[in-house]
């Protein structure tokens, strides 16, 4: 059916997750792009080399990606019960406290301060998420019970009872003054081996892959050295594409198209066939198995935290994820947590060019001033002096900002980022008629 | 002779705790029925959950802050003893706070008439980052002084003693909540509740829902700075306004879902038995098994679980679900 990509002759075409062959290749493209970005030096296939979005292979850019990552598998997790199953939740941080707390008690180091049983990441990941998925499944039952913003709030309690639980069970958690150490980002096949695959130092990530440079040496060049924040983020980039094919997939099984019924009408869906309570379960499980995922990976890549880390806020910055990605869509959450985590570094950037424009003078200098304050009595929206300062700080004018922008998206643009989308290609596909 | 005095001295400090625990809780609850019926205005007329409360807390306390100690405005103008300069001041800065609420709702409410209560729940919450952070850039590291005539001096009879800013936090909540019964039989109050019975009736029959809506958000957000200065006097805070205020705001939403988000005397009701409930355990429930801020969440547990007995609350009105 060439050149009529809606004329679906087959089931399989009509459910498969990439129904054109344009879809797969920008997929397949894309991919490669993201696993180029942190190759410092880029690859050289024969006599050219390759290095697009160079710049994002600064350290500090891969933190961030690496962030976007963690927080994506989270929100595809709170997509799954919000923008699927249409349950409101706001105790996505109390599920990513216990992934992280079962993550440091089975991978952390044996023998000091706080627990820890030193097993590898192949038990402590998969573990993380099904002990938060058995939490959530707990949960479950109240959502029967209780609807809508009675739900929100009664989550919303969930927060601060998880933080009063983390602050005190001190020899798990290491209480709110010092927090503790959570387990690397590392492969080993069992306790306090040699790890196989280290992604929390710096020096070539190959060694198992040396088959890879064999076979394709005379054509690719990879590169000797790769940095720790490179191999962070490639980790974290494969265990995102594997939790966002299994989000994917989940919208066209059973139990997905089951979620969307009891979001549309619940009782409509019973009437149909599709039990409440246990449907909910399943919701409840399966998006705390996500967040549990991402808890334990935010801890392994922070390294050290307070139980104060899975406050209120975190929970917050999920649902602001997809509703400013649009709830309910895989592409729109991801492209949510992308907006959440570049976005203040663009404004961070942004605050120092203008403090640089004024120090500079000229004629945008008189303009960025009174934006900028540059010293203690100069007023300003915003200053990037350290300390005590008139104006907001950058931090804070990020928040005041994030804030405006929950705000805005909710108010002017309803399905998100994934909607804005939706219009420009749905402008191009009518193009050059409006319809 | 001295089993007896001790018995007497153990039974003393029992009655004293007793006593003290309900003056606290009463004290407590207050504050917690203000900021609840501030919430179930603004649900009841515009069926909007207020995240953005706490921030509107902390912004009016900091504008009695700023109006009662840094420029003493109105006061300065009526001059007086300083009691009075004060109150008329920090009036002037909660009917201030109020414009404040009605700058949101024209701004940020008004637009999403129609929406999922969700959205609108998430609306909120974005004013309250916002918000929140630019009153504590307002406030800055330090807690500042409200300023106020009560100090720390304490009022005692027998068993009990209370703060006078207690006694006043009391008083000031019986007031207000007479004020709001007394105004939901005044014309405009009648409004707001056919309103809230359903809005295109009420638009039918010529009400202007638009501005009722900003009514209750100015309502609301004036009772959640009343709240906001009581939560940073003196036996809540000892420094003043500072950030935490906004946080006290949350551990009011048991008190709201308690009583049922849309009861007006279940906000009153579910404030005080969430401050006594609150207190009892912070004197009772000492064991140490139960670790630090423990009484900080048992409005949370109440919460739940007369939540699993009543899903509506104690007196919400339960949900008519049809196909």
């Amino acid at each position: 059916m060439r050149g009529r990509p809606h004329l679906y002759v087959s089931y399989e075409s009509e459910q498969s997750l990439l129904p054109t062959w344009t879809q797969r290749v920008i997929v397949v493209l894309f991919l490669f792009l993201m696993v180029l970005i942190p190759l410092n030096g880029g690859i050289e296939i024969g006599e050219r080399v390759f290095q697009p979005l160079g710049f994002l292979s600064d350290n500090s850019w891969l933190k961030i990606l690496s962030r976007v990552a963690i927080f994506g598998i989270g929100a595809l997790g709170l997509n799954i019960l919000t923008g699927l199953a249409g349950q409101v939740s706001l105790g996505h941080a109390f599920f990513m406290g216990i992934g992280a707390y079962t993550a440091a008690v089975l991978g952390g180091e044996v023998g000091k301060a706080h627990w820890g049983l030193g097993l590898p990441i192949w038990i402590w990941l998969p573990a993380a998420g099904l002990v938060a998925a058995l939490v959530g499944m707990l949960v479950a039952p109240t959502a029967v019970r209780v609807r809508g913003l009675y739900l929100a709030i009664v989550t919303l309690g969930l927060v601060f009872i998880g933080e009063y639980l983390f602050r005190n069970l001190v020899s798990i958690t290491g209480g709110s003054q010092s927090g503790r150490k959570f387990p690397e980002l590392e492969f080993r096949w069992w306790q306090s081996e040699e790890p196989a695959l280290a992604f929390n130092s710096d020096g070539p990530i190959w060694a198992p892959f040396n088959w890879l440079d064999w076979l394709l040496g005379p054509w690719i060049n990879f590169p000797a050295d790769v940095s720790e924040e490179a191999k962070t983020y490639l980790i974290l980039l494969v265990l995102l594409v594997v939790f966002v094919v299994l989000a994917k997939n989940l919208q066209r099984t059973r139990i997905g198209r089951a979620f969307m019924a009891l979001r549309d009408r619940d009782i409509a869906a019973e009437v149909m066939g599709v039990p409440d309570a246990k449907t909910k379960f399943e919701a409840f499980a399966i998006s705390s198995f996500y967040a549990g995922v991402a808890g334990a990976l935010l801890v392994a890549f922070i390294g050290r935290t307070i139980p104060e880390q899975f406050n209120l806020l975190l929970s917050v910055q999920f649902v602001a994820i997809i509703l400013i990605g649009g709830a309910g869509t895989v592409a729109g959450t991801l492209m949510g947590s992308v907006f959440v985590f570049v976005f203040p570094r663009l404004v961070q950037d942004f605050s120092v060019w203008l403090t640089e424009t004024v120090e500079a003078g000229g004629v945008l200098s008189s303009v960025a001033d009174f934006f900028v304050s540059t010293s203690l009595d100069d007023p300003g929206l915003v200053s990037t002096l350290e300390g005590v300062s008139p104006g907001l700080n950058v931090s804070q004018l990020n928040l005041v900002i994030y804030g405006l922008l929950i705000v805005g998206f909710l108010i002017f643009e309803p399905l998100g980022l994934y909607g804005i989308w939706l219009r420009i290609r749905n402008y191009w596909k009518g193009w050059p008629f409006t319809y | 002779m001295i089993p007896v005095l001790i018995a007497q001295a153990a039974a003393d400090s029992a009655v004293d705790k007793l006593v003290s625990a309900i003056t606290n809780g009463l004290s407590l609850g207050a504050i917690y029925a203000l900021l609840a019926l501030g919430f179930v205005i603004i649900f009841k007329a515009t069926q909007v959950i207020s995240f953005a409360h706490g921030a509107i807390a902390a912004l009016g306390a900091y504008l009695v802050a700023y109006f009662a100690t840094v420029i003493n405005f109105p006061g300065d103008l009526i001059g007086g003893p300083t009691w009075l300069q004060w109150t008329v001041s920090a009036i002037f800065a909660v009917l201030m706070t109020a414009v404040v609420g009605l700058v949101i709702e024209r701004l940020a409410i008004r637009p999403m008439i129609g929406e999922p209560m969700f959205s609108i729940a998430m609306v909120t919450i974005g004013l309250d980052i916002a918000l929140r952070i630019i009153s504590n850039d307002f406030i800055s590291t330090e807690a500042r002084p409200l300023g106020d005539p009560f100090g720390t001096s304490v009022w005692e009879a027998g068993p009990v003693s209370m703060a006078h800013s207690e006694i006043a936090a009391i008083t000031v909540t019986i007031i207000l909540v007479v004020a709001i019964a007394w105004f939901f039989r005044t014309r405009i109050g009648i409004a707001m509740r056919a309103t809230a019975f359903d809005q295109e009736a009420a638009m039918a029959q010529g009400i202007s829902v638009g501005r009722i809506f900003a009514i209750a958000w100015a309502i609301g957000a004036g009772l959640a700075a009343v709240a906001g200065i009581f939560a940073s006097l003196f036996p809540r805070a000892s420094q003043g306004v500072s950030s935490e205020t906004a946080f006290f705001v949350f551990r009011a939403f048991p008190a709201i879902i308690l009583g049922g988000l849309d009861s007006v005397p279940g906000a009153v009701v579910g404030g005080f038995i969430i401050g006594l409930a609150e207190s009892f355990a912070g004197k009772y429930l000492t064991w140490s098994g139960f670790g630090v801020g423990f009484s900080g969440i048992v409005p949370y547990l109440v919460m739940m679980v007369v939540l699993l007995v009543r899903p509506y609350g104690l007196f919400g009105t339960e949900e008519i679900r049809r196909v």
